[in-house]
């Protein structure tokens, strides 16, 4: 199976459920199976039904399946959130949620169906000490254990190393920036903070989300410096709907510019938004693009956005299709000489290759 | 596949395909030398590979990992699974209960329709178990007891598996050319075989069943409230029994008293 061309069907799919009218069997498998894939089939199950579509049994009950799963992952990240607030209520911090946990908790359309592992939060740098001893003291573990795990998050990543609960074995990201210490974009999470607002639970008194722009402001950063991107079209998927769903706010346009801008981050958005608009042809107006690009030196190149669209498009662990594998090494390679300067990034690599064929027992490697 | 899969039905080119499902040589060297066999659903590997003998149970063992970890909307139970008719008895159990054993005595033995050994499909809109009628998975000593009754077919012996010596029973051909019947739980039965001990039937309450029930089944957790409330409507019109027995006969004999009309 050519995974482009499924890929492709399941892209036009999402944008319009209609086309899904008199397939057979055999169409609805693939459909079905790709959807599985990319992680999407919450999300397309959520799309069938708000347009109405009649889905045959067989691949309803897989469609079901994936939005009940859904919405108990759903109810979990509630669950999740009101025992952050309990143990972070006390410092009196700002505690953000990110990507997944957002959408959820904001209540937004890009949250229906939507099918997610860890937590991601976002915590003021000078409270990254509090914030970890009181999730230590209310039953939170790091789940990376080795010096030099520990070395690589707190010197030069942007988050400290995942906790996972104890009892309940959930995992929580907390950043305190939205990108590594050592990329070549310096943003300023205070800015994110001082913007977020309040959920609507009002019992959940520290909990925040990003305004609008920044939400996808993250969320195209977070892609466009991804190494793997397993996740990354079920992501792109998110940036497209929620373009479509906040362009509607009077002036959102301007503001995502300006923010993008202000925070050092009009090239990465400027990319974000041209691949969601070449993949899903998302209406990002010209202008916005035009004044994008004009904040920038250098211009995400062409090249760049095909590979990034044929890796996000592509199956991985596919060892048949070189330019995919291809495609997939160049992204991986190109986050790591973002995420890190030159003579930090070969050691760094060096080290996971040598550790991935010689695993350490009982450790796992960053 | 030909000796335990002859009455099934062959999936055509242009058919849904809920489960792709790969049984595969070893990479490399491991094709010949000490080889293994790996099992892969929709191309992701998802087991350690076991030796290339093996294929067989790994195939058994791979689907049942599959119908019990896909979300496909229905409530996945680990519990044999037989039907009189429309009426069905589910016999949940923690493994070494003697629940494929007294599935297989009961199919075998007294005729009853063979659903499944050990997952037990509840579908939460209609309220009906959608039989799975596959190879009844035999341990150790039930396999000799097994193999003595006249209408059993068994495969292969494996010694040395990760679950000791084990065999499959084929199904019976009437159970395979009746599963598109589905039928609806009339008795929970919770069986436990005891060497030497003599026969006890006790009828336990349905909030027992229910949390016995729910440490058994794989996926009413992910379900969430749609699973909480399907189990709840399946016990409403329920009778529910734990048994112990001392051997097959005693364990038919309690079995037939509680399903009498």
């Amino acid at each position: 199976m050519n995974n482009r061309t499924c890929a492709d069907r399941l892209v036009a799919v999402l944008g319009y459920p209609q086309l899904v009218n008199g397939w057979n069997a055999g169409q609805w498998s693939e459909l079905v199976a790709t959807a599985r894939y990319f992680n999407l089939l919450g999300s397309l199950s959520v799309r069938f039904k708000e347009a109405g579509v009649c889905v045959p049994g067989y691949a309803l009950r897989h469609l079901t399946g994936a939005q009940q799963l859904s919405e108990r992952q759903h109810r979990s990240v509630l669950w999740e959130v009101h025992q952050l607030q309990t143990a972070l209520g006390q410092i009196q911090v700002p505690v953000l949620l990110l990507k997944g946990s957002a959408y959820v908790m904001a209540g937004y359309a890009v949250g229906r169906g939507r099918l997610f592992g860890d937590i991601d939060i976002l915590v003021p740098r000078n409270a990254l000490g509090d914030v970890e001893s009181q999730l230590m003291l209310n039953g939170w573990v790091s789940a990376k254990t080795s010096a030099y795990d520990q070395r690589y998050y707190r010197e030069w990543m942007h988050e400290i190393p995942p906790m996972r609960h104890m009892r309940r074995s959930t995992v929580i990201d907390v950043h305190h920036t939205i990108l590594p210490l050592t990329a070549r974009y310096s943003p300023d999470p205070s800015k994110i903070i001082s913007r977020a607002l309040p959920v609507l639970d009002p019992c959940l008194a520290v909990i925040r989300v990003p305004c609008q722009e920044d939400l996808v402001i993250h969320s195209i950063t977070h892609l466009v410096h991804e190494g793997e991107l397993h996740n990354g079209l079920r992501d792109l998927n998110d940036i497209d709907c929620m373009l479509r769903n906040f362009e509607i706010d009077p002036g959102f346009w301007d503001r995502l510019c300006a923010n993008a801008i202000d925070n050092d981050l009009s090239w990465p958005v400027l990319f974000g938004l041209q691949l969601v608009k070449r993949v899903f042809d998302t209406p990002v107006p010209v202008t916005v693009l035009n004044q994008l690009t004009q904040a920038n030196q250098q211009k995400p190149s062409s090249w760049l956005l095909a590979i990034f669209d044929r890796a996000l498009r592509s199956n991985y662990g596919n060892s048949q299709d070189i330019a995919a594998m291809t495609a997939q090494w160049l992204v991986y390679v190109r986050s790591h000489i973002l995420r890190m300067p030159l003579h930090l990034v070969l050691p760094h690599l060096a080290r996971k290759a040598w550790m991935r064929r010689f695993p350490k027992k009982n450790q796992t490697s960053g | 596949m030909d000796f335990f899969y002859t009455g099934y039905l062959r999936c055509g080119a242009s058919e849904f395909i809920d489960l792709n499902v790969q049984v595969l040589h070893g990479r490399g060297l491991r094709r010949w030398w000490h080889p293994q066999v790996r099992f892969l659903l929709d191309g992701t590997e998802s087991f350690f590979p076991l030796p290339s003998q093996q294929a067989a149970p790994m195939l058994e063992w791979g689907l049942n990992w599959c119908i019990a970890n896909r979300p496909m909307g229905y409530l996945v139970i680990h519990a044999g699974l037989l039907a009189q008719g429309d009426q069905a008895l589910m016999m949940p159990g923690i493994p070494g209960a003697g629940k494929s054993t007294l599935s297989a005595s009961l199919c075998f033995l007294d005729n009853w329709r063979l659903l499944s050994d050990e997952l037990a499909i509840l579908d939460p809109e209609s309220g009906l178990m959608q039989p799975h009628p596959r190879p009844i998975s035999l341990k150790n000593a039930s396999i000799t007891l097994v193999s003595s009754f006249s209408q059993a077919q068994l495969g292969q012996v494996y010694t040395d598996t990760r679950k000791g010596t084990i065999s499959h029973a084929a199904c019976p051909a009437s159970s395979v050319a009746t599963s598109d019947q589905a039928a609806r739980v009339k008795w929970v039965v919770f069986p436990r075989f005891e060497k030497n001990s003599s026969p006890i039937c006790e009828e336990i309450s349905k909030t027992e069943a229910f949390t016995m029930i729910a440490e058994q089944s794989f996926n009413r957790d992910r379900m969430g409230a749609v699973g909480f409330d399907a189990l709840c409507n399946m016990l409403t019109d329920t009778r529910c029994f734990q048994i112990v027995y001392g051997s097959t006969d005693e364990g038919l004999q309690l079995i037939r008293s509680i399903t009498l009309p």
